[in-house]
């Protein structure tokens, strides 16, 4: 087969043999949409399947893999994957990695694409063409969506479509995907039959040309992938090439000999095909694209710019606008949480009235729905929350964030985009992981999951009402306040120091290069934010709930059994004796240091799967009943009576704070675990991670409590 | 234009326009500058700083891209 790349850019003609459609495999046709982030391609994908889509993970990696069906213009099926947005070929990332070993069709479980829908941001023309040029390289079938074109023109950029048809050869349908403008053509370009693989593409300088078919032949991969893998093998830098490992070593030295003689030959294999496409690209848009009058629109958000990455006012902007999610987060969720809680109580409830008292009853009410109302409360914020995410992502914001933060992050050794994930783990570190993401280095991307947890969740806040409340008995709301501030502070900056210190001696590697593209600011879509929460939220309580699920069902069996030899022996005896008990018995000499007893190991120990139950566990220790769970003064007034053998109360000022800080630095969840260990792919790193914060918790109350008596507090 | 040979990006003022001449940076780096379309040759503009000095923002091929000063003090530009 002729390579496109041997047919010159200036004659659009085809060779035959490339003419046929590749034969399908089966009667879907499947479409790939490409393009570069914030090139409206999750817009285009969403309008042509609607709500047909079905989001799970690519084998063996955490990249998300979305697929929809839709019907093409004479109603037959055609399934539509949604590739992660990339600049290049040329891989950073994990995201665009996937991006390209599907289009090269070595991913396992996913079809190379018969055809790729190549979505370009008219407005940004020029930078967004370079991926074209790649996917044009690949001798698969293109349909390039030209989209955002009301944007573009309102820039004062006029593009001439025909000709901009005529120098790509393919198909070129302007479009404004946010209106549906253009759906129904683009849907018939990917409706046609046949379709002819690009006849046009980048002309490579000679010499390197002939090194590419040379290594191409090499390859033992199919013949209408060669050229384009070969050319993506030269064009590796040294470290890259190094990590290659789905080809065998003699290809690798092949390729560097071949890199050596092209370097002799005076042509940096690194730099020279980006050259030649660029150029290409000049060319075309020097015939297509024709700039007009640009100085109206571009200057709204240059003017938006001015003042919110101003260096007083973008502050100003920045911490209102987190200050405002938070507020949303921790008030407004507030009301249908109490909602949430009050169902499940009430199922609780219901469930006691209606079953004999027993096992199967405790299972139930204290396992069961204790356990999945657990999660479940959470709900309201993590939607809250994505759906600040959302519009921050949408509107263009979240990039001007990370402008704003780099610096301060940069201290820690990660880059600006670190900042979101840790941002969010305030309110859930199960989000905060999931947003990591968009970090291309791997080892920045591990350290900021590894630190994430040491932000204060909401999870954490139960348990510091409660002990703040024990603290100070007053009603002084502003103390309190500080002393919760205090907790989410340290929280913050041992989290930084953490990362610091990972970065420094775990994770060496150079500070990673920032490269942050700013987008304009553009209006959300609201479709496709609600489509985002969503989606993100069930995958939430996939993911936590069914570990929750799961581990409630072991923490009340282990709070359960083996039952007391006195059926009628009062709930806090039987809870002394079951293996909860016995294990807080068991641990009482590690943490004996911190001040703390063994009624205490029991609330630790029930709360290692999630730290909110401890307040839960305390009640039950300290045999409280209580109608309204809510209520914490009943336990409050409990645990300010209670006394040490020797007559001293347990409760003393310093192991309030030591259980406090203990809870700031503990890993206290399974269900970050169980993400973290999707995330990382091993069980290495989030074992390491329960490790590490047990340890800095450990040691934090310890300082705290033997500190503080050395200093002659209580 | 040859008198400015030593220059690097990220010693040029707000508002400064100028064009890329090279790069003194590791392969790696040099080629992700590259395809974001920081090829030699290409036109750009100082457009603004972030709050605390660094990163650069700068207008490139019709869109704004930030790097560090690290890395922009890799790039070798000439003033236009």
């Amino acid at each position: 087969m002729a390579s496109p790349a041997s047919v010159s850019a200036a004659s659009p003609s085809r060779p035959a043999s490339v003419s046929a459609a590749p034969p399908s495999r089966d009667a879907t046709r499947h479409v790939a949409i490409a393009g570069n982030p914030n090139c409206g391609k999750s817009t285009i994908f969403n309008a042509l399947t609607g709500l047909r889509q079905k989001v799970g993970n690519y084998p063996g990696v955490t990249v998300e893999k979305k697929t929809g069906r839709f019907f093409g213009s004479h109603g037959e099926p055609m399934e539509l994957l949604d590739l992660p947005g990339s600049y290049s070929l040329q891989v950073r990332s994990p995201d665009e990695a996937v991006a390209r070993d599907v289009l090269l069709g070595r991913q396992i479980d996913t079809a190379r694409p018969d055809i790729i829908i190549c979505v370009v941001d008219a407005s940004n023309l020029e930078r967004n063409l370079y991926l074209v040029a790649q996917m044009l390289e690949l001798n698969i079938p293109v349909v390039v969506a030209l989209n955002m074109v009301d944007v573009a023109e309102k820039n004062g950029v006029v593009i001439d479509v025909m000709a901009l048809r005529e120098k790509l050869g393919v198909p070129v349908i302007p479009m404004v995907a946010t209106k549906g403008v253009g759906l129904i053509e683009l849907r018939q370009a990917v409706s046609r039959s046949p379709l002819p693989p690009p006849s046009i593409c980048a002309q490579m300088p000679i010499v390197l040309e002939r090194e590419v078919m040379a290594l191409a032949r090499q390859l033992p991969v199919a013949h209408e992938v060669a050229r384009g893998e070969a050319l993506l093998l030269l064009t590796l830098h040294d470290a890259a090439l190094d990590a290659v490992t789905h080809h065998d070593t003699a290809i690798i030295a092949a390729t560097r000999a071949a890199q050596q003689r092209l370097l002799t030959a005076g042509i940096d294999p690194l730099s020279a095909p980006v050259d030649a496409r660029y150029d290409w690209i000049g060319r075309i848009c020097a015939a297509a694209h024709h700039h007009g009058d640009s100085h109206h629109a571009a200057s709204l958000s240059d003017r938006l710019d001015s003042w919110l990455t101003h260096r007083v006012w973008g502050w100003v902007a920045f911490l209102g606008m987190m200050a405002l999610m938070f507020f949303c987060i921790f008030t407004v969720a507030q009301v249908p949480m109490d909602w949430i809680k009050d169902g499940a109580d009430a199922l609780a409830n219901w469930v006691g009235n209606h079953l004999p008292a027993g096992d199967l009853r405790g299972l139930l009410t204290d396992g069961v729905i204790a356990g999945v109302g657990g999660v479940v409360v959470f709900l309201p914020q993590i939607l809250i929350l994505y759906f600040f995410l959302g519009i921050l992502e949408d509107t263009g914001y979240m990039a001007r964030a990370a402008f704003i933060m780099d610096r301060l992050m940069s201290k820690a050794g990660l880059h600006g985009k670190s900042f979101i994930p840790m941002l969010s783990s305030f309110a859930c570190a199960i989000p905060g992981i999931m947003a990591t993401r968009t970090i291309e280095n791997r080892k920045d991307r591990l350290v900021t999951i590894l630190v994430a947890p040491l932000m204060s969740c909401s999870a954490r806040l139960p348990v510091y009402s409660l002990m703040i409340a024990v603290l100070i008995p007053g009603h002084s709301a502003l103390q309190k306040a500080g002393i919760m501030l205090c907790m989410y502070l340290l929280g913050a900056v041992v989290a930084f120091a953490m990362a610091w210190l990972f970065k420094k001696k775990l994770l060496k590697g150079e500070t990673p290069m920032l490269l942050l593209e700013m987008p304009p600011y553009r209006m959300p879509s609201w479709k496709g934010v609600a489509l985002r929460m969503w989606e993100r939220s069930g995958l939430f309580l996939r993911r936590a709930g069914t570990v929750i699920l799961a581990l409630s069902i072991l923490l009340w069996a282990m709070a359960t059994y083996p039952k007391p030899s006195d059926p009628q022996a009062p709930p806090a005896e039987a809870l002394a004796q079951s293996l909860a008990g016995r294990m807080g018995h068991a641990i009482e000499p590690v943490i004996a240091p911190l001040g703390f007893d063994w009624k205490i190991g029991i609330g630790l120990i029930g709360s290692f799967a999630a730290r909110e139950v401890f307040v839960g566990t305390m009640s039950i220790v300290y045999s409280v009943e209580s109608k309204d769970k809510e209520d914490i003064e009943p336990l409050r007034n409990v645990m300010l009576g209670e006394k040490r053998a020797n007559g001293l109360p347990v409760f003393t000022p310093l192991v309030c704070i030591g259980l406090m800080v203990f809870y700031v630095l503990a890993m206290q969840c399974i269900s970050t675990v169980a993400i973290v260990r999707r995330e990382t792919n091993s069980w290495r790193w989030p074992l390491f991670q329960i490790a590490y914060m047990t340890a800095l918790a450990w040691i934090g109350a310890f300082l705290v409590y033997q500190g503080g008596r050395l200093l002659g507090f209580q | 234009m040859t008198t400015e040979l030593n220059e690097s990006l990220s010693s040029l003022p707000l508002g400064q326009k100028g064009r890329v001449l090279g790069f003194a940076l590791p392969g790696e780096h040099r080629q992700r500058l590259l395809e974001m379309g920081l090829t030699v040759g290409a036109q750009f503009e100082v457009v603004r700083f972030a709050p605390m000095g660094d990163p650069i923002d700068i207008k490139v091929r019709g869109y704004h891209l930030s790097l560090r000063k690290n890395e922009a003090a890799g790039v070798l530009v000439a003033r236009l």
